[in-house]
């Protein structure tokens, strides 16, 4: 069989949740290697606040020599408001990406607000804390906040609790559509064995109400352009959004 | 009467031990039951047409209607007869020509 599972057309495949310990040396490279084998480009290990420089560099190197395309990514759990809006303030310029987990109301309308949100997660099994209704969808509208949905728990949960997920999923699914928020499917597994094909992955989206082409770009377009629009604003050539420094001139 | 179009699959199995034959098929009707239901299922066409054990490389046949059911429930298996395993779709074709071509 190929050394790398090549599927067919030119699509750039993301995963921007593997929910490893970085510091797990041993899995973080098979999960790399197996990443590049599944021919996905783009892969994200999210880091909690304590970020290490040297740790992230050498993801990043680890990631480059697997031909990946590592993504810097914090996810964060606020409890409240200030909470929320303390972190983004120290740590947006920090990261690529920015997913905030929402554990209550509050948090998950000021995350849908905030420009400076990217991805909205909320649990998967407490469907009381799943706040992504019509009024959360018009202010992530507003603000480009992505939806986030996790496949993992699809894969091992069985029975009820996989049917309630499901019915909650293609309720919210219909709601981000309808409000065009951009909806990003990760995997969010820890195990390598969790892991599946891209193509696999949109798969899945489709038991939650997403065709072949919007569950293909939810794995590969809509991430993707989350990453190039914050690289973007992260580069020091960045001055406002569609403004760039092109050339410097010389002082006369 | 119209003609049933169909479509073949390629699998990848990964795992340490390969399933016979029978167990891998019996995991895959009983994820898309799981899944689907028996009626469901039933939609589905689902015919298991080789399996090579040494590549560990199966081939099933699914009617195109139920293309996205059954895609949908390969990714959902972990396991097979107890044991840890991952089915990857490496090809979909109209012909097993084209299929065996591509997945050689």
């Amino acid at each position: 069989m190929q050394e790398r599972w090549v599927t067919a057309m030119t699509r750039a495949f993301a995963d921007l949740h593997l929910r490893i310990n970085p510091k797990n040396q041993q899995a973080t490279q098979q999960l790399i290697t197996k990443a590049a084998r599944f021919s996905y480009r783009l892969i994200s290990i999210p880091f909690s606040s304590k970020l290490s420089e040297a740790e992230l560099a050498k993801l990043k190197t680890t990631c480059s020599e697997a031909g990946l395309d590592f993504v810097s990514r914090a996810d964060f759990y606020p409890r409240s408001e200030n909470d929320l809006t303390h972190f983004l303030r120290k740590f947006r310029r920090r990261f690529e990406v920015i997913c905030i987990t929402c554990d209550n109301k509050e948090v998950a309308r000021q995350a849908a607000k905030d420009r400076r949100v990217d991805l909205l997660n909320f649990p998967s099994l407490d469907y009381h804390k799943r706040f992504f209704d019509r009024a959360e969808a018009e202010l992530a509208s507003c603000s480009l906040a992505a939806l986030e949905v996790d496949v993992k728990p699809l894969l091992i949960l069985e029975g009820p609790p996989r049917v309630r997920l499901l019915t909650t999923l293609r309720r919210e699914v219909a709601i981000a559509r309808e409000f065009k928020v951009p909806i990003v499917v990760s995997s969010g597994v820890s195990e390598e064995r969790l892991m599946r094909l891209p193509r696999d992955l949109a798969s899945l989206a489709f038991l939650f109400g997403l065709d072949e082409a919007q569950a293909l770009d939810a794995v590969s377009t809509s991430p993707a352009a989350i990453v190039a629009r914050n690289r973007e604003k992260l580069s020091s050539r960045f001055v406002a959004p569609g403004i760039s420094i092109i050339k410097e001139g010389k002082p006369s | 009467m119209k003609r049933i179009k169909r479509r073949y699959l390629a699998l990848q199995l990964e795992c340490d031990v390969v399933p016979a034959e029978r167990e891998f098929i019996d995991a895959v009707w009983a994820a898309v039951t799981k899944l689907y239901g028996e009626v469901g299922a039933s939609l589905t066409g689902l015919a298991l047409i080789s399996f090579d054990l040494e590549r560990k490389v199966a081939v099933l046949r699914v009617s195109l209607a139920a293309l996205s059911m059954v895609r949908a429930s390969l990714a959902t298996i972990n396991g097979i007869a107890g044991k840890e395993t991952a089915v990857y779709v490496l090809g979909i074709s109209g012909t097993l020509k084209a299929l065996y071509a591509r997945t050689q």
